[in-house]
């Protein structure tokens, strides 16, 4: 059985709250969690079996712990979107670091099951693509840039470690965007604003994933071996006219050239994290079709998609 | 409309609901009802052949197309919806869903992109789909070659039929080809706005907006006895030519024969006798 689990990615907030849950799970041993700097909430409810590392994914260091822990679980979710760093920085960190991690796993005796965070991202927004995304469908366009495309790569190096590696059980989970109090992602820094720029003509279809069942989708995943990709997704969609009307907020719509170098000047600013991938996703909108994990896990979500909207709308009115 | 002021609190609150195609069932009562004046009054729609759409479940209808806007797809939603109590979902060309307005509006009215996936899904949910296989080569052919079956595109959906074992429903549209009779094409132009064609009529470009004004031609529409598909092999891929070439064929036929029926595009009014 799952005795030992390493979470990477642990100072951030849905990594920090997957720890706590693993950690309080009577059939976990022992938690590892591992990342740069260490985590806020994490330390606070410091539980016996929980331990943190402060290791950089690229470095030797991580080997080590892989090696010498025992570890029979790997959950790694460090995949960043942030913009705090240079573009180059972020590759670095999200490619490099998830190659580095599963060449550890490679060697590893020990290590049976893997669970990697990924997102519906990797299908891109573009007109030529279908309304609903299933596991199966090629993107039409598939993303070129920033972290979209860091997932992509990161998929295609987890599936080359899947081939390499039969025996260890793999999960892929591609989630929507993060919706929920505690949530602080590109996404919700947008909705928390008073008065938001959209695409003039365009209403995009939005999907969203509560935090509290995306730890519990992590939380299982991490519990039973359920090899394979999986969307993850809420209930239905909501249109960004509906999210905005909703939250009541004023919209401002802009002909797309425009909205495009209002992102990038917000970007550079560091107002906004404004990515290209962001500008499509605002522009064409995404959905996906999240049955098969559900049926794989026999478990549905609490929130839908409107509930997790409206649970953020609580905190951020 | 029944409740104006609940429908704009609605609206305005966000608090009505969407598919996870971003159809809003609401909003396309509301966009129909634009429509009827221009469904009843200008285009004076008949409909034939009501009964061959089934009540319910997963269908095919495939309509010829012809007009240079696509207003026979407008059209067709009006038809099924007020005199068949169905809501169709079109399938629409990427184009559609490039456009400002035209993207949202086509989502929100229940259309989709026009690729097996979303043909397949919405057919599997037991929707009526409605598809005009012709394209771009059907809307965008020359007033002489009117009421002329161009050929049906590559994308397939006839097979995605027959995979999901649903019939396919021909559909003869009569009056959509005289509304702007194409006469030439500015290639050039259409090249650099990024659009397929750019028609010429006796009315356009020359009358700049007025000569957007459709031309009130009469119309037909005609549902033609459901085909089955359950009876050809989905694994074979010529089964799937063979249903395409049928369905072309009878489609062919149809329209032939609504087109006779309907007689002269613009009859002339009776004229007032005077009585001596």
């Amino acid at each position: 059985m799952g005795n030992t689990v390493l979470v990477t990615g642990v100072a951030r907030y849905v990594g920090a709250r997957l720890a706590t849950a693993l950690a309080a799970d009577p059939g976990i041993d022992r938690v590892i969690g591992v990342d740069t700097v260490p985590p806020t909430a994490f330390a606070r409810s410091g539980g016996a079996q929980l331990e943190f590392r402060g290791i950089d994914l690229r470095s030797s260091d991580l080997a080590k712990v892989i090696g010498t822990a025992d570890i029979d679980t790997v959950v790694h979710m460090t995949l960043l979107s942030g913009p705090a760093r240079s573009r180059s920085a972020l590759k670095e960190h999200n490619v490099i670091g998830t190659m580095q991690l599963l060449a550890a796993c490679q060697r590893s005796a020990t290590v049976s099951r893997v669970v990697v965070r990924s997102t519906t991202a990797v299908y891109g927004s573009s007109p030529a693509d279908p309304a609903v995304f299933t596991e199966e469908t090629e993107a039409a366009e598939p993303p070129a840039t920033g972290y979209a495309k860091d997932a992509v790569e990161v998929e295609g190096h987890v599936r080359g470690f899947a081939r390499r590696r039969p025996d260890v059980a793999v999960c892929t989970l591609r989630f929507a965007n993060f919706m929920g109090p505690g949530v602080d992602s590109p996404l919700t820094r947008f909705f928390a604003q008073p008065v938001l720029p959209t695409v003039l003509g365009f209403d995009p279809r939005l999907q969203f994933v509560h935090e509290d069942d995306g730890v519990e989708v992590l939380r299982r995943a991490a519990g039973e071996d359920h090899p394979g990709t999986f969307n993850v997704a809420g209930e239905g969609v909501l249109m960004l006219s509906q999210c905005l009307r909703r939250a009541g907020r004023v919209a401002v719509p802009l002909p797309s050239p425009t909205f495009r170098v209002l992102g990038e000047l917000a970007r550079a600013s560091g107002l906004l994290d404004f990515s290209p991938e962001h500008q499509a996703l605002l522009t064409y909108g995404r959905a996906v079709d999240p049955s098969r994990l559900w049926a794989e896990l026999g478990w549905t979500p609490t929130f839908s998609t409107a509930d997790a909207f409206a649970d953020f709308l609580a905190r951020h009115r | 409309m029944k409740d104006p002021l609940g429908f704009a609190f609605r609206r305005l609150g966000g608090q009505y609901e969407v598919d996870e195609f971003g159809f809003d069932a609401e909003l396309t009562e509301a966009l129909l009802e634009v429509l009827r004046p221009l469904y009843r009054c200008w285009f004076r729609v008949e409909t034939a052949g009501l009964g061959n759409v089934p009540r319910g479940g997963g269908a095919l209808v495939v309509a010829n197309h012809s007009g240079a806007l696509p207003l026979d797809a407008l059209m067709l939603q009006v038809a099924l919806h007020d005199e068949a109590g169905r809501t169709v979902r079109l399938l629409g060309a990427d184009l559609v869903y490039r456009l400002p307005v035209l993207s949202h509006l086509a989502r929100k009215s229940g259309h989709t992109l026009a690729c097996p996936p979303d043909a397949g899904r919405l057919l599997g949910r037991g929707e009526l789909v409605g598809v005009f296989p012709e394209g771009f080569r059907g809307i965008g052919k020359a007033f002489w070659h009117r009421y002329r079956l161009q050929r049906f595109g590559r994308d397939g959906v006839v097979a995605t039929a027959l995979r999901a074992g649903v019939p396919i429903v021909p559909c003869a549209i009569v009056g959509a080809e005289e509304i702007y009779p194409k006469l030439g094409d500015l290639g050039v132009a259409a090249r650099v706005l990024g659009l397929p064609y750019l028609p010429v009529t006796p009315f356009f470009p020359w009358l700049g907006v007025l000569g957007l004004v459709p031309l009130p031609s009469k119309w037909l529409i005609g549902f033609g006895e459901p085909i089955r598909t359950d009876g050809y092999d989905p694994g074979d891929p010529r089964a799937a030519f063979e249903l395409t070439d049928h369905v072309r064929e009878t489609l062919q036929r149809q329209l032939r024969a609504l087109r006779a029926r309907r007689g002269p595009a613009f009859p002339l009014p009776a004229l007032p006798r005077l009585a001596w």
